[in-house]
């Protein structure tokens, strides 16, 4: 008892203790735990005489660069620079597969003014100066995104060290949301890794992996991933990181570790040849020249940002900042701008799945047919742990379509992305087949078979044969409606439309189609599988054409006619290029096979009647009767000879185009005209998709368009496009058209609707 | 007093008893470890320069057949491990024994598991001997580093080949013309995973890393290392040795890896992999090394009936495997709990452990996976850990840190080093552990033969 009494008094004593050994810091550390209990996003604390800052949203599952990040972020520093005991800091970030992914999108949007959208840049320049210029060492550990602003915050600090995680990109995605880096990026990057990087960086926006950074000299030391130890792996990696850049910065302050690296040969060569204003007036005028190219002019962003590294490299940094800022401004407030990040923020919704989990993860999908809409499905799939079967009918098709998995995963490892034993081991999920033994354990089966519905019919009764009754059956067509096809189905709950968009491994659209009999969990199932290909994902109802293809259709008959006008077929395509398109007319009719558009034609003409129509159908099936097949064949509108980029009209076209001519009439001939008559009946389809309920909501629609069909992002999608553009203003100019073709320019209601109405808009 | 007595001696009794008295199961043949020899092992480049591998196993099957005065003829079988193959003596066991003398009647052949080759070795011969196949096989295994295949690149080879079915002077000429700058770099074997292109080094140093294993922990063991080989080496204990006349040169008899260096020098060193801040250095991890080593193991019965002492019996064992990239050197780990639980008996039933050490980092590392509950549910599928051996039972005469790491030979190295530890320090237990390429490991149980 004595002794419980005794010990219940030494701790009392030692609790005590504590508090008069530490009075002085308490009271200096009240102020510090206050503030602490205040801060929420940034935190430090310090090791030695290191302040390790921490960087953590708790809100959101990455860091991003917003107001209130910035506030503490400033606190934080500030006590940092104050306190004498801190010789340096690392800046490290809680979430271990983000560093700072960016600026806050939202901080941007909710900006009325581009003098507001200026000021927030400007402060984020004064913020980052002061971390350039900080009197003691800072070092970022970077693991994860480092992007836009969060790049900008690590070029500003003294010393980069990054993982070797796949998960650690960096780079400066601003010109892909029609905008700038804003905070110093347009000004340090060519100062850290020469004009020419910088210029790449910055205008194509492209993630850079940590060991191409680690050579471009944008960071200056790389840290293994590592194993599980004591501790996960993803949580031990963390602290390595930080103990690395702890070093390190002991190293800086030390003097072990030097600040600048001495230069080699090469880079003595290319700064003496940079010197010259004449060599960098020569690079300005070639990249100038090439987004001129590129973009058509569409875009002002990439022009901008050529004109602050301008402006910085030979006016100096002030008019470099100021440069900076204010076109940051301007920027925020266009068009484009708007529709690229409402494309962004579509993309984030059409990466979620809203149908729910699946009652049954697909672990086994069969495909049939190996062609090359079949094997690209094979190739976005077999690398996501599926096991995936695929099946022919014949062998040569079988022995294509595996040669194109291979090429797929092959191209991969000539680009270092994957080791030689990783395509090895991802290839050995693939099964190829010409039978359907295996079938019995599929989860899920997927038809890329030829568009036939007698066809479709033929093998959705030999498939339900031999599957369990959990397997989905999914068709990827791209005209015939799901609901025609599962008619032939014993279980149509289970049948589901995925039209993937060749070439599957580069598209990223996936359009799923559902009938009024397809179940929930079924949808669930095909987004899940889509979502696991990587695929931004549209749901959308049935129909002929379902949505891409019906607003396809209308374009291409126009197209057709204008063609038959007399519009040569390189005329077409810089018109469509022009607008925005990153493929002209003529060329994607070639890339998708003038016998598919020519049956696509058909098809959704029998189900539209004229309203569809535009040019001669028999236009195309003539082609095809010669072989003018597009590019598979060799020849379409254009000749294409093998090794060669560069494409020939085809002359032969001339002849068959002449036995179709049409007289234009000039009231609608001029090019803007054309433009607009494709553009319009594009949108007016797409308008009348959402009417009809075949799409569920404006955002699918401007995603699967520009997605799916290449329709100019730098408009946002045809609903954008309406918004941005004025209903009223389009549904002039189809009556103008319409008064000369008829009712295939016809605007739908609820076109007009918004034509009358003005306040009435797509997007909020 | 009597009462206190007799407590203690309870306490003495509890406290050395053993899970179980012995592991022989009834039904089962027990399998011995007659005799146990190796060749010095050299560091690549040094005396043994101008050998071949096969001469090496010669000497250590020579060896063992003087040391034991074995009858050539009652050697039913031989298998000899080897990493780096010769290409020459592809299967170095056969070319080995005919050199070593032994009768051309005896089949022989070669086996390959990287780091535990000969471990594969013994229990291949166990195998046969276990299944009644054999009654005596002599195991081992060799490695030479001062000589390794180096090859022409894929392209000359292609074209050399073609070489040989070009008919006409025309067609060789344009072939050999065809030969570029490119076609003449030569491709080095390098020790690097296949599967993932790192190379041992520096999987062992994101080991130590992942583990919390410090530069300084592991320069002190392998500081640990060098001192108790050479403290074994100047007390005689290191009897397995057997002298090689190298011809032309003088009797080898002596390991010549083993430096005790100290701390401050250690320090000096630059690390060896992961640069800059790396902690897996030259001077803890182990060498290059030439080396051979050979081992007769037989059923008891004909070894008593040939009028052989046993040394040691050879009991449970188990291969493991896991992933190469991150847990590549962790095999001990994953082999000990899954070894100790097949025969039986508890860490504590243990009196003598050798364990391969590829690299200090490695062996820490796997010292902290087996005293770790989270690595043991997390990444093992076990409830608890199996915990890490008691250091003064731990490699008691060196390891391969010090002594060296001829790839093949280790594992015999270690399993006569049980055999003899056990027999010096009268233990009963003893417990063989290594890690190899390919994130495989082994691990056998040795039973000390009664005195």
């Amino acid at each position: 008892m004595a002794g419980l009494r005794a010990l219940g008094v030494l701790s009392r004593i030692t609790v005590r203790h504590r508090y008069t050994l530490f009075s002085d810091s308490t009271r200096r550390g009240f102020s510090v735990a206050s503030s602490l209990m205040a801060r929420t996003h940034v935190n430090y604390e310090v090791k030695g005489d290191v302040a390790v800052v921490r960087i953590n949203d708790p809100t959101s599952k990455v860091n991003t660069l917003s107001v209130h990040m910035q506030k503490e972020m400033a606190e934080v520093l500030g006590e940092v620079w104050s306190n004498d005991a801190v010789k340096s800091a690392v800046l490290i970030s809680s979430k271990p597969g983000c560093f700072i992914a960016g600026a806050d999108i939202n901080m941007i949007q909710a900006c009325k003014s581009a003098e507001e959208v200026t000021y927030i840049s400007q402060e984020g320049q004064k913020m980052f100066e002061k971390i350039e210029k900080s009197p003691k060492p800072i070092v970022a550990a970077i693991n994860g995104s480092c992007l836009g602003g969060g790049l900008e915050f690590a070029i500003a600090c003294q010393y980069r060290v990054a993982t070797k995680s796949k998960k650690t990109v960096l780079g400066t995605p601003e010109v892909l949301l029609g905008l700038l880096p804003a905070a110093g990026g347009t000004q340090r990057l060519p100062k850290m890794v020469g004009l020419p990087s910088a210029f790449d960086m910055t205008l194509t926006g492209r993630n850079i992996r940590a060991d191409k950074a680690k050579k471009m000299g944008l960071v200056h030391q790389l840290v293994d991933t590592l194993g599980p130890g004591l501790k996960g792996p993803e949580e031990r990696t963390m602290e390595y990181l930080e103990e690395v850049a702890i070093e390190c910065a002991r190293g800086i302050v030390n003097k072990k570790i030097p600040l600048t690296k001495e230069k080699g040969m090469m880079q003595k060569v290319q700064d003496y040849v940079m010197s010259f204003p004449f060599v960098r007036n020569q690079i300005y005028n070639t990249v100038q020249k090439k987004v001129m190219k590129q973009t058509k002019g569409l875009y002002p962003a990439p022009l901008n940002i050529i004109d602050c590294v301008k402006s910085g490299v030979e006016q100096g940094s002030d008019a470099g900042y100021l440069a900076e800022s204010q076109n940051f401004g301007k920027l925020a407030m266009t068009t484009e701008s708007k529709a690229l990040i409402g494309l962004y923020h579509g993309q984030v919704a059409c990466k979620k799945n809203r149908f729910g989990v699946p009652e049954k993860e697909v672990k086994t999908l069969a495909i049939l047919g190996a062609g090359l809409m079949g094997a690209g499905i094979a190739q976005v799939t077999v690398d996501k742990g599926i096991h995936t079967i695929m099946k022919d009918t014949t062998l040569e098709g079988l022995n294509r379509g595996h040669q194109q998995v291979y090429k797929g995963l092959n191209d991969k490892t000539k680009k270092k992305s994957i080791t030689s034993f990783e395509r090895d081991t991802t290839l050995s999920n693939l099964t190829g087949q010409l039978d359907y033994s295996g079938f019995q354990n599929a989860d899920m089966v997927i038809e890329a078979v030829f568009e036939d519905i007698a066809i479709k019919h033929k093998v959705i009764k030999e498939v339900e044969a031999v599957i369990p009754p959990h397997c989905i059956f999914a068709s990827n067509t791209s005209a015939l409606p799901i609901k025609d096809i599962a008619a032939a189905s014993k279980r149509p709950e289970k049948v589901i439309g995925m039209h993937y968009f060749s070439p599957v491994d580069k598209m990223q659209l996936l359009e799923i189609i559902t009938t009024d009999k397809t179940s929930k969990d079924t949808t669930a199932s095909a987004v899940a599988v889509g979502l696991k290909q990587g695929k931004i994902i549209i749901v959308v109802g049935d129909g002929p054409g379902f949505y891409t293809t019906r607003c396809l259709a209308p374009m291409l008959a126009e197209a057709v006619r204008v063609l038959q006008e007399g519009v040569d077929p390189k005329k077409l395509d810089s018109l469509t290029t022009g607008f925005g398109f990153p493929v002209g007319a003529a060329t994607l009719a070639d890339e998708v096979g003038i016998d598919v558009a020519a049956h696509v034609a058909e098809d959704l003409g029998k189900a539209f009647g004229p309203r569809l129509g535009g040019g001669n159908p028999e236009l195309l099936k003539t082609m095809v009767e010669k072989g003018f097949k597009g590019r598979k064949t060799g020849k379409g509108c254009y000749v294409y000879q093998p090794g060669l980029k560069s494409k020939e009209v085809n002359m032969e076209l001339n002849d068959i185009l002449e036995s179709f001519k049409l007289t234009p009439n000039p009231a609608v001939s001029s090019d803007s005209d054309v433009q607009y008559r494709l553009v319009s009946r594009f949108v007016n389809e797409a308008v009348m998709c959402l009417q009809e309920g075949i799409l569920a909501n404006p955002v699918e629609g401007d995603i699967g368009a520009v997605f799916g069909l290449g329709f100019p992002p730098c408009l946002g999608g045809p609903f954008r496009f309406v918004d941005t553009f004025g209903a009223d203003k389009l549904v002039e100019k189809m009556r103008r058209f319409e008064d000369v073709y008829g009712n295939q320019f016809t605007p739908c209601p609820l076109l007009l609707d918004h034509a009358k109405d003005p306040s009435k808009k797509f997007h909020k | 007093l009597k009462k206190t007595l007799s407590l203690i001696t309870t306490c003495l009794v509890l406290l050395t008893a053993k899970s179980k008295k012995t592991l022989a199961k009834p039904g089962v043949k027990n399998v011995v470890l007659v005799e146990g020899v190796r060749t010095p092992f050299l560091q690549s480049g040094t005396t043994y320069a101008d050998l071949m591998p096969h001469d090496l196993a010669r000497a250590a099957l020579q060896g063992l057949l003087h040391r034991t005065g074995f009858p050539k003829e009652a050697v039913d079988y031989i298998v000899y491990g080897t990493v780096i193959q010769e290409v020459k003596t592809s299967n170095v066991a056969r070319e080995a024994a005919l050199g070593a003398g032994f009768s051309d009647r005896t089949p022989a052949h070669t086996v390959t598991m990287a780091c535990i080759s000969s471990n594969q070795a013994m229990t291949t011969a166990v195998g046969l001997i276990a299944a009644g196949q054999c009654d005596a096989v002599v195991a081992g295994g060799v490695e030479f580093m001062s000589d390794v295949p180096i090859r022409h690149s894929r392209k000359m080879r292609k074209t050399m080949l073609s070489l040989n079915k070009a008919k006409t002077l025309g067609a060789r000429l344009s072939l050999l013309g065809s030969i570029r700058l490119a076609h003449l770099s030569p491709e080095l074997p390098a020790v690097a995973e296949f599967s993932t292109a790192e190379t041992m080094g520096h999987s062992a140093d994101r080991l130590a890393a992942a583990f919390g294993v410090s530069r300084q922990e592991q320069d002190e063991f392998a500081l640990r290392s060098h001192t108790l080989a050479k403290k074994a080496q100047d007390e005689g204990l290191l009897s397995d040795i057997v002298g090689f006349k190298v011809p032309g040169k003088d009797i080898v008899s002596k390991d010549n890896g083993i430096r005790p260096s100290t701390m401050e020098q250690m320090a000096k060193l630059k690390p060896a992999f992961v640069k800059p801040h790396g902690t897996v250095t030259a001077a803890n991890s182990s060498y290059l090394t030439d080396g051979a080593s050979a081992v007769l193991i037989m059923s008891e019965e004909k070894a008593l009936a040939m009028g052989y002492k046993p040394k040691a019996y050879l009991r449970d064992f188990v291969y493991v495997s896991q992933d190469p990239k991150d847990q590549l050197l962790l095999g001990p780990t994953y082999a000990t709990p899954k070894v100790l639980e097949r025969s039986g008996l508890t860490l504590a039933d243990i009196d003598v452990f050798e364990f391969h050490e590829a690299f200090a980092g490695q062996i820490l590392a796997n010292l902290k996976a087996m005293e770790s509950d989270w690595f043991a549910q997390n990444c093992m599928g076990r409830k608890a850990k199996v915990g890490a051996p008691p250091l003064d039972k731990f490699n008691m005469w060196g390891g391969s840190l010090s002594l060296g790491h001829p790839f093949a030979a280790t594992g015999c190295r270690l399993v006569t080093t049980v055999a003899h530890r056990l027999k010096k320090e009268g233990g009963q237990y003893g417990l063989v552990a290594a890690c190899a390429a390919g994130g495989q490991g082994h691990a056998m149980v040795i039973e000390a033969y009664p005195q």
